[in-house]
């Protein structure tokens, strides 16, 4: 849906299958922030490559949940906020003063730390994106589909509306956070140490549903467990004290990393 | 000194563990001596004692492995320890082999008896001691993770792989010339055979020095065309 | 030795601090239970169908109290559907937009100075301001503002509360799928905070049936012969007719036993009003997962 008030304009949603190009759509430009006096980024220039998964690790207080919030301008409800650079989805600055920031979230969903499901029942948590939309067509094919890719459906199918979304397990409750993320189809998918409150089990089918939806999208996911940003991502990207240390592939990232301090930070040698 | 950092336990694991390959290099390199020796001093006894002391080189090399196996599962190292902890499994191996081909020297020595030898030994010390300073080297470059020094080390290969070939034309020439020599000649062939395989896996061990130091993996030395004479 | 005597001395203590505090619980009981019998006792005898449902006759000594309840229910209904709609644009606009400053902080201060203001100051701010100045006369919409600017603070505290005691997360989850801030308030924000608002209605209900001052000059007559047809006409009201009987009235001790029979009535109502209320509260937290 364009807004045809405002000049800025984020352009037709891509169809789904050429939504994979080479550019990347994500990019992060001399991004500095600012929490009143504290400086929480410094500078920031990254390039979130499409279709596959990006990890952002640190130590805490690097700036990471700052960066990703930021993409997403979740970061708008923080007060004493100021930002310098910019952040450019499909080429446009998201903190330019004509931007949508609804719209901006509607196509780059959130997935957070502590499972948020909604006091609904399940369908409603999932149909509730679609319905604020206007996706209101085929609202039951929606949410079915969406349950699937969050590989929920088979669990629920029977109690969707009478089951409260709080009615589920942990690992359960973040999935159908997923499901709601996912059902109005974003094209980027910010996750926020989205494993971080769940037991392994839980963690480890999120972590194959990750596998399974880089492919159609671009995923960036923050993390503190190094194994897991190795195990799930295709590029890692390492802030430290707001800088962004090193970007490279994960594979050699976690290998052969160039910087003494990315070495430092992921054989757990701090000085 | 022992700087203070995290994962100090982990820390001093990974130091044990590279002692534990440089002690394994110490036997080898003892080892390949005492094959010398006691084929100077055709010292039958030594030979059985030599063979029988392979046992041990073998199960230090899996003592090696599976504090490897240990620490990969359970520390989970990463970049530079993970590099340094693949390292050690491949030397370990290569190691034990150069163990194998000392062994291999102490049956030869047994083979060839009391008979008098049917030249006297130069080259062959010679080519032993080359060895014995490319092993020590290499065992050095590892332990202070030195890929340059590695790469200098590898280069002398070609050094041990000419006198090789030198002692193999003049014991060639020794069969030819006397066929009730062949026996000896080709024992003493193996010998020097065995000394150049030790050389060719000190190469091995450099490379995985570099791999250590740089992270990339090389071939070093490399000969791919079928020219079978010596560079010089 | 000083060990054992230390644990012997904690032990009397907390024998004493909890009977001490156990006490005071029970001197309160036993005040309401005393004011209670003595209600229940006069007034219960007065107590009948009939009470409930029939006009004052003879002068007020005989016949029931149906209109005065009747106007009692209708000035509190009033009140609460004046004051609903103001409390909850207030408490939604400083939970969820206000932005900490000199501003907020006034609206803040000036809420609660308003919860302490005595009733009869409301009384006669109504009888100034709706009475007279807008010239809606004693009447149950001028009643019906009084007594709702009296609940104002109330509701707006419990409201801001309930909005308050919605976690965090839920706006964020709104937000993040690309609802707009109203959407995200109004379709979770506001269904979650609903029992806590509910709590907050009953509470305000049960404070304004009880109130005697804003409705003398405001709303309440003495008698009217039959229910009001409209809002603006005068209304009778259960606390007000109380007080009317017991001083106003010719016969004030033939009377006697119908006032404590209103009086028991009125009491019955604010005591299942704020039952009523406290059941909510823990219904609602039992409800609450989060």
């Amino acid at each position: 849906m364009v807004n045809e008030r405002s000049s800025f304009s984020l352009g037709a949603r891509a169809p789904r299958s050429s939504s994979c190009e080479i550019e990347p759509i994500l990019a992060v430009s001399t991004l500095s922030l600012w929490y009143g006096k504290q400086q929480a980024l410094r500078g920031v220039t990254l390039s979130f490559p499409v279709c596959r998964a990006t990890a952002v690790i640190g130590p805490s207080g690097c700036g990471k949940s700052t960066l990703i919030r930021s993409l997403n301008r979740m970061n708008d409800l923080v007060p004493h906020l100021r930002i310098e650079g910019q952040i450019l989805f499909h080429g446009q600055d998201i903190y330019a003063r004509d931007a949508d920031p609804v719209e901006i979230r509607r196509r780059i969903g959130m997935v957070f730390q502590k499972p948020n499901p909604f006091p609904k029942s399940i369908y409603e948590n999932v149909a509730f994106g679609l319905r604020v939309n206007g996706l209101k067509d085929h609202l039951d094919d929606r949410v079915e589909s969406a349950l699937r890719r969050a590989a929920l459906w088979d669990e629920v199918k029977d109690h969707l509306r009478k089951k409260s979304g709080f009615d589920l397990s942990g690992g359960q409750q973040q999935r159908l956070c997923l499901a709601r993320a996912l059902a109005v189809e974003p094209e980027v998918l910010l996750m926020d140490e989205p494993c971080s409150a769940l037991d392994p089990v839980a963690t480890a089918k999120i972590e194959d549903l990750i596998q399974e939806l880089k492919v159609e999208m671009t995923i960036v996911i923050v993390t503190h467990n190094m194994q897991q940003a190795a195990r799930v991502s295709d590029d890692t990207a390492f802030l430290l004290l707001g800088d962004l240390i090193e970007f490279a592939p994960t594979e050699q990232l976690f290998t052969r990393p160039s910087d003494p301090r990315t070495e430092a930070y992921i054989t757990g040698k701090f000085g | 000194m022992e700087e203070k950092t995290t994962r100090s336990a982990f820390v001093k694991d990974l130091h044990a563990l590279e002692s534990e390959v440089l002690e394994l290099g110490r036997s080898v390199a003892a080892a390949i001596r005492e094959g010398l020796r006691i084929l100077e001093a055709r010292d039958e006894a030594g030979a059985c004692a030599l063979i029988a002391g392979d046992a041990a080189i073998n199960e230090k090399r899996y003592q090696i492995e599976e504090h490897c196996l240990r620490l990969l599962a359970t520390q989970q190292p990463m970049a530079g320890d993970l590099r340094r902890v693949t390292a050690v499994l491949h030397i370990a191996s290569d190691l034990e082999r150069m163990g194998d081909q000392a062994e291999g020297i102490g049956k030869i020595v047994v083979l060839l008896g009391t008979a008098p030898l049917i030249k006297p030994l130069i080259d062959i010390p010679k080519l032993t001691g080359i060895v014995l300073e490319m092993l020590d080297a290499a065992m050095g470059a590892f332990s202070q993770s030195d890929g340059e020094r590695a790469r200098a080390i590898a280069a002398r290969d070609d050094e041990a792989d000419r006198l090789h070939n030198v002692i193999d034309q003049d014991l060639f020439h020794l069969m030819v010339g006397d066929p009730s020599k062949i026996t000896q000649a080709t024992y003493l062939m193996w010998v020097s055979h065995n000394l150049e395989r030790i050389a060719d896996l000190v190469t091995n061990v450099c490379e995985q020095v570099v791999f250590v130091s740089t992270g990339s993996i090389e071939e070093l030395n490399v000969r791919r065309t079928c020219d079978t004479k010596p560079r010089d | 030795m000083r060990h054992r005597r230390s644990a012997r001395a904690r032990r009397v203590t907390e024998v004493v601090a909890f009977s001490l505090f156990g006490a005071a619980t029970v001197a309160g009981l036993f005040a309401l239970g005393i004011i209670l019998y003595y209600i229940i006792s006069r007034g219960g005898g007065a107590l009948s169908w009939e009470f409930l449902t029939t006009f004052p006759r003879k002068g007020m000594t005989a016949g029931g109290i149906y209109p005065a309840l009747v106007g009692s229910l209708y000035l509190t209904a009033g009140a609460i559907v004046l004051a609903l709609p103001l409390a909850l644009g207030a408490a939604v606009f400083l939970v969820e937009y206000a932005r900490e400053g000199p501003w907020v902080r006034a609206i803040r201060i000036g809420v609660n100075t308003l919860a302490g203001v005595p009733s009869i100051v409301f009384g006669l701010l109504g009888l100034a301001l709706f009475v007279k100045a807008l010239g809606i006369g004693v009447s149950v919409l001028a009643g019906s503002l009084t007594l709702g600017l009296l609940i104002l603070p109330l509701l707006v505290r419990t409201a801001e509360e309930a909005l308050r005691s919605v976690p965090r997360s839920f706006r964020e989850g709104g937000l993040a799928l690309g609802a707009t801030r109203w959407r995200t308030i109004r379709a979770i924000v506001l269904p979650a905070a609903l029992p806590g608002i509910l709590t907050g209605i009953v509470l305000g209900l049960s404070r304004a049936i009880g109130e005697t001052a804003p409705i003398m000059f405001t709303a309440a007559a003495f008698f009217t012969p039959q229910l009001p047809t409209s809002p603006l006409d005068e209304v009778m009201a259960l606390p007000y007719h109380i007080f009317v009987m017991a001083t106003e009235s010719p016969n004030a001790w033939k009377t006697k036993d119908l006032q404590y029979g209103a009086v028991l009535v009125l009491v019955g109502l604010v005591l299942v009003l704020n039952l009523g209320a406290i059941l909510l509260r823990a219904h609602a937290r039992r409800r609450k997962v989060w």
